[in-house]
């Protein structure tokens, strides 16, 4: 049993995509559990947020105040690491441990990218995380922040309420 | 190895992790990296009502709260079991004058104590800093598209023009609210 064979449309394909970046380009269809590695890299994830202090308020404010260098070493080194790894998995065109090639694809710019980054970016100093990062606060035991990510959800929210009427 | 562990990671060896999960997650399963969605995918899942932006098939992208969740299990792990308890944390002088000035007195822990705590929730303190904060995250990153992990991690890494402008403009942001906006906000407050 598989919790999800629905066939999607090629409409309802690019509606998934809208706006977003992280998707999931897998054609294949497996039960739930499956999902769980995902949960694996994450933890991984989330010791470096912890252990690099990447979580922490004052490295956010250290940043946007120039006084240190340590995000932008982390934010650089992520970024050539990411690009080298993705050269050469299109380089080598390879697959997914079932197989399946790896995809990539261009996204068009949008004003998004301006006004929405603008917007964001104040809320990334003034809460002191990205999205990531908050979840990271969260399992510290920083539990307000909790009403950080309902009060993100619900940004989420008002924007796709108000999509239509926002340039793009 | 265990000491080395507790001890605060370079810059060098966390950016390095990070970037190896955008290979990671692309050979577990063609997922590309990146965390905003997982707020885009709960408002399809709840509260969809009839918002066309909400009504995709969200539970192809259920792997992204497998790897939110990873995150809340690490951090835990690497703050209950990975940490020295007590250790400070070591931040700029230039920036711990400039915050004392702003009346931050906390300095000992990740999160300053003197903002994050529950009792600051009903207050202009609380409501700025987690709940007007938290509007921006969410509305601004959907917007632009994704967030630091989509578009200034993966998108970089891609090469995707987009994604440089988007970076571009969440450092200007940041900028723009850390020296004008939150020195605003602490003068309100005092």
């Amino acid at each position: 049993m598989t919790f999800n064979d629905h066939i999607e449309t090629q409409e309802e394909i690019e509606l998934r995509h809208q706006d977003t970046l992280c998707t999931n380009e897998s054609k294949l269809i497996h039960p739930w559990w499956y999902n769980l590695k995902y949960t694996l890299v994450g933890i991984i994830f989330g010791i470096v947020f912890v252990k690099a202090e990447i979580i922490s308020w004052f490295r956010i404010q250290e940043m946007f105040q120039l006084t240190s260098f340590f995000m932008y070493g982390v934010i650089g080194t992520a970024v050539v690491v990411g690009a080298i790894s993705v050269f050469i998995v299109k380089k080598l065109g390879l697959k997914s441990i079932y197989g399946e090639t790896i995809t990539f694809e261009d996204k068009e710019f949008n004003k998004g990218q301006i006004y929405g980054a603008l917007i964001f970016g104040m809320g990334w100093a003034i809460t002191g995380a990205c999205p990531g990062p908050l979840f990271a606060q969260a399992g510290s035991g920083y539990s307000v922040v909790i009403v950080t990510i309902l009060s993100a959800i619900t940004g989420t929210w008002i924007y796709g309420k108000f999509r239509d009427k926002l340039p793009h | 190895m265990l000491e080395i562990i507790k001890q605060p990671w370079h810059w060098a060896v966390s950016g390095t992790i990070i970037g190896l999960i955008v290979p990671l997650l692309l050979i577990l399963g063609n997922k590309k990296f990146g965390i905003s969605s997982s707020f885009r995918h709960i408002c399809a899942a709840c509260f969809s009502g009839d918002i066309k932006f909400f009504k995709y098939d969200w539970k192809k992208e259920i792997w992204n709260w497998f790897f939110v969740a990873g995150i809340v299990i690490g951090a835990f792990i690497a703050s209950t079991f990975l940490s020295n308890p007590g250790e400070a944390i070591q931040i700029a002088p230039k920036t711990i004058e400039t915050l004392k000035s702003f009346g931050i007195t906390d300095f000992n822990s990740l999160l300053p104590a003197d903002l994050f705590n529950w009792g600051n929730l009903i207050s202009f303190k609380g409501l700025i800093f987690f709940v007007f904060g938290g509007l921006l995250i969410g509305f601004g990153t959907r917007w632009a598209g994704g967030c630091t992990s989509g578009h200034s991690i993966m998108g970089l890494a891609n090469l995707q023009k987009a994604s440089l402008v988007a970076t571009i403009f969440f450092m200007a942001g940041g900028f723009i609210s850390a020296n004008i906006f939150i020195p605003l906000i602490f003068k309100l407050i005092q």
